[in-house]
């Protein structure tokens, strides 16, 4: 893994998205490019329609913390725009926050007791942090690939665009996940997910 | 081959390689999925039973017949299993026996933070802590290869971020081990525990405890890590992890086996470096022990005693130690946000519950609560649970409350599965001792919470096994409880019709609140989504005091109030039909009327469904 240098993921969104799914993929493509990995995430609970995160590290001699820091992910990743905001803090100062655009309107703002920011905040909070924010229309592009569900498959195609592994590696991963017969719809979605991104790999 | 498991995955894995004959449990975050996991592996016996209790007595009775056993739980689990975690470590087996405690600091899932290698000490069970997945597929063999070689039950203690951590783990194939006995053991001195028999075991006890902590002396599962001797950092389990990522340049004792701890290793390690220091997540068990051998140490001077450690955390308090920390902890600068909308855990759309809650709330009675899904009726707008302690005890409070003379009629609320694991015994007393407690069953006929595991009311097994479903009202009726209904729980009238005749006798009475809970892949199927219909819609807001994650505030006002109108969001809702019953305006159509007028129109074509979720 000469040249490779260790890579900490932070993916966020509301229980049921599929964030689940996401990081374990992210993990299982960790070890094919032969990183050390690790993997952490919450069961239980939170999974009622709650706030969840999970975290994926990967590194090329050992990972120790499945948990990562403050201020140290490589690349946030979120299924929804207010987990986004919320979660910003793991983000590394020139990190990229990859953003759904999509809103899941909490319970506590449509029973009138708070509200949803708007989206000029995602702007302001990740330019605070000198990151980049890229923004991915992921159930639109999962709908053009023939179903919604495979939204978290867009949003993987976006991160793919960010990191220095072949694109094969992310497939094979990929497709010893899916079910055979929507094999198709999720490679349009990944590859949707992929040119989502005009502006390939992080910044130091 | 290597592949990437949860902690809890290569458990299940690890007993399986072992050789474990027969696995028991009862759901609980962390530790649900191991039993999940083993029970799909060949030649293995898995159950849930009722609850911890049992399932422990079940892995006993497995190991006193000579094949390798383990319980599982989550760590409030041993607190049910306690009575019988101290006889067995008094009896010994004739094979292996381990008990897998998962732990959950900072309570991600559960009702109080605690630290059960205290129970170790306590009943004086060795006790090993992994800290990746690897060790604990290895430690599980380790236990039940220390089980049999010192006549003892073993515990794992596992921590919430070792449970559902995945670490790349390196496979092996089971070794079939071949009973130990053909008979049952007929060994009263061992295995009858009347005090003559009980008190010549004491003293064996407390030798294999020094046994033990003889063997731990040489055993690899404690390693000493030199590297720069100014801080040597003593450890065990994830906290390992954080403290090899923080303080890479010191020297390290991590303790695989965490009771009975090795004093000469830990006095040779103490001896060799400047200062010492232990990381370890909530109780200092560690450092008292290394502050009874008179070691000068820091432990919970720097580190929290209370919640999770993490990368974060044990950065800032090295630093402000002075430790020798890998980077400055982050400066975290005031982010240019504007107050967010918090996202609470909610009843999901189409709960079961909902109707009973809404009912509850409405009626202003002082409702004793229990540990489920359910637990969330407590959160505004429905507000309706005042108390919730841990399992089983909802109906004994309001027992309590009740015999005390409060003045008000006592309402208790438990979850079927609650109710076959603690509840059932909590309202035998109220029928024996007569209260006028009024309890309602919320049979969603699974263990939601914890990810719709059977239990004994939907007639099978973990291992798909064809069961009896034990039906809750002929044995609510067994008790001698006569006042006894049980009413579909989306029948909003019908449940409080019935609530007034049980409340009109001043006796013991049950109500049950029935109906599948629509996440049960079954029950998905047959969603059908309501919707609105604008002009009748007056923004009333009736609907919205349900608490129902379906129903939205449209940005459409009524003419006349100038209030949002409701919207129901077609991909979370069920169906269920509780907010229609509601609504004065008639507004939302019913499932029928809606199948009507679809058949009526040609059908679009329903979406394909991607798997892996
Ligand atoms: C002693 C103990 N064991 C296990 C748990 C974990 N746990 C919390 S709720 C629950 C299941 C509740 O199921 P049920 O009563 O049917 O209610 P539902 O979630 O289906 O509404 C379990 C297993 C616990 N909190 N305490």
């Amino acid at each position: 893994m000469a040249g490779h240098i260790p890579y900490s993921f932070v993916l966020v969104g509301v229980g049921g998205q599929g964030t689940l799914l996401a990081s374990n993929i992210l993990a299982e493509v960790g070890l094919a490019a032969g990183f050390d990995v690790k993997k952490s995430e919450v069961h239980g609970m939170a999974q009622r329609g709650g706030s969840v995160a999970s975290h994926v590290r990967w590194h090329p001699e050992q990972v120790f913390s499945p948990l990562v820091g403050l201020g140290e992910a490589d690349i946030l990743l979120s299924f929804e725009k207010v987990e986004a905001l919320r979660f910003a803090e793991f983000l590394r100062h020139g990190g990229t926050a990859v953003v759904n655009d999509m809103a899941i309107v909490p319970v506590t703002v449509s029973s009138g007791t708070a509200v949803y920011p708007g989206d000029e905040h995602l702007a302001k909070v990740f330019d605070a942090l000198d990151a980049e924010l890229v923004m991915v229309p992921g159930e639109r592009l999962a709908q053009e690939a023939g179903n919604v569900k495979a939204a978290n498959v867009v949003l993987l195609g976006a991160v793919s665009r960010l990191l220095p592994l072949p694109e094969e590696t992310w497939w094979e991963c990929l497709a010893q996940r899916v079910p055979k017969k929507f094999l198709e719809l999720n490679r349009v979605a990944f590859a949707s997910g992929r040119a989502a991104v005009t502006k390939a790999g992080l910044k130091a | 081959m290597k592949r990437v498991l949860s902690g809890n995955e290569a458990i299940a894995r690890g007993a399986w390689e072992a050789g474990v004959h027969v696995a028991a449990a009862y759901p609980g975050t962390p530790s649900t999925e191991i039993l999940e996991e083993l029970s799909r592996f060949p030649h293995v016996y898995a159950e849930w039973s009722t609850n911890e209790k049992v399932a422990l007595d079940v892995a006993i009775g497995a190991a006193y017949a000579g094949r390798r056993a383990l319980a599982a739980m989550k760590h409030v689990g041993l607190n049910v299993a306690a009575d019988s975690f101290f006889y067995a470590s008094f009896t010994g087996a004739e094979a292996g026996l381990v008990i897998v405690s998962a732990d959950d600091p900072a309570m991600h899932s559960s009702q109080n933070e605690q630290d059960n290698r205290r129970f170790a000490q306590f009943a004086r069970v060795p006790c090993l802590e992994p800290s990746d997945s690897q060790e604990c597929k290895d430690f599980v063999a380790a236990a039940f290869d220390l089980s049999e070689l010192f006549d003892t039950p073993v515990m794992l203690r596992t921590t919430t971020r070792t449970n559902h951590s995945a670490t790349p783990v390196e496979l092996g194939e089971r070794t079939e081990r071949a009973a130990k006995r053909e008979k049952f053991p007929r060994d009263p001195s061992k295995y009858v525990m009347i005090p003559a028999n009980a008190r010549r075991r004491h003293p064996l006890v407390e030798q294999r405890v020094r046994d033990i902590a003889a063997w731990a002396e040489k055993s690899p599962v404690n390693r000493i890590e030199w590297r720069d001797r100014k801080v040597g950092v003593v450890t065990a389990g994830v906290a390992y992890q954080y403290a090899r990522e923080v303080l890479p340049t010191a020297s390290v004792l991590k303790l695989g086996m965490v009771y009975p701890l090795p004093e000469q290793l830990i006095r040779t390690f103490a001896a060799g470096v400047e200062r010492v220091v232990v990381v370890e997540e909530l109780d200092p068990v560690l450092e008292e022990k290394l502050r009874l051998l008179g070691i000068p140490c820091e432990g919970k001077s720097i580190f929290p005693l209370c919640g999770e450690l993490d990368p974060t955390v044990v950065r800032k308090s090295a630093a402000a130690a002075g430790l020798p920390v890998d980077k400055p902890p982050v400066e975290l600068s005031e982010l240019p946000r504007p107050e967010l909308p918090a996202r609470p855990p909610v009843l999901c759309a189409g709960c079961p519950h909902r109707g009973v809650f809404q009912l509850l709330s409405k009626k202003k009675v002082p409702v004793t609560g229990d540990i489920g899904c359910y637990t969330l009726g407590l959160l505004p707008p429905l507000s309706a649970i005042h108390t919730c302690g841990c399992m089983g005890a909802g109906i004994g409070v309001a027992h309590g409350a009740a015999k005390a003379g409060i003045g008000e009629r006592m309402v208790a609320v438990i979850g079927d599965s609650t109710f076959y694991h603690a509840g059932l015994s909590a309202l035998a007393n109220v029928a024996y001792n007569k209260a006028n407690v009024l309890t309602v069953i919320l049979d969603n006929r699974s263990t939601a919470m914890t990810g719709h595991q059977p239990n004994p009311g939907t007639g099978f097994t973990l291992q798909q096994q064809p069961s009896e479903i034990i039906e809750l009202e002929p044995l609510v009726r067994a008790l001698g409880i006569h006042h006894v209904a049980t009413i579909d729980a989306y029948d909003v009238d019908g449940l409080e019709k019935a609530y007034k005749e049980l409340m009109s006798h001043q006796e013991p009475a049950v109500l049950v609140a029935r109906r599948e809970c629509p996440l049960l892949p079954e029950i998905r199927r047959q969603w059908v989504p309501l919707h609105v219909i604008e002009e009748k819609c007056t923004g009333c807001g009736i609907c919205f005091r349900i608490g129902c994650p379906a129903i939205l505030k449209s940005e459409e006002l009524d003419e006349k109030s100038r209030k949002p109108l409701a919207l129901i969001d077609p991909d979370q809702c069920t169906g269920c039909e509780v907010c229609l019953q509601l609504c004065p305006h008639d507004a939302i159509p019913t499932r029928d009327q809606i199948r009507m007028a679809e058949e009526k129109q040609p059908a679009s074509c329903s979406t394909p469904v991607t798997g892996g979720s």
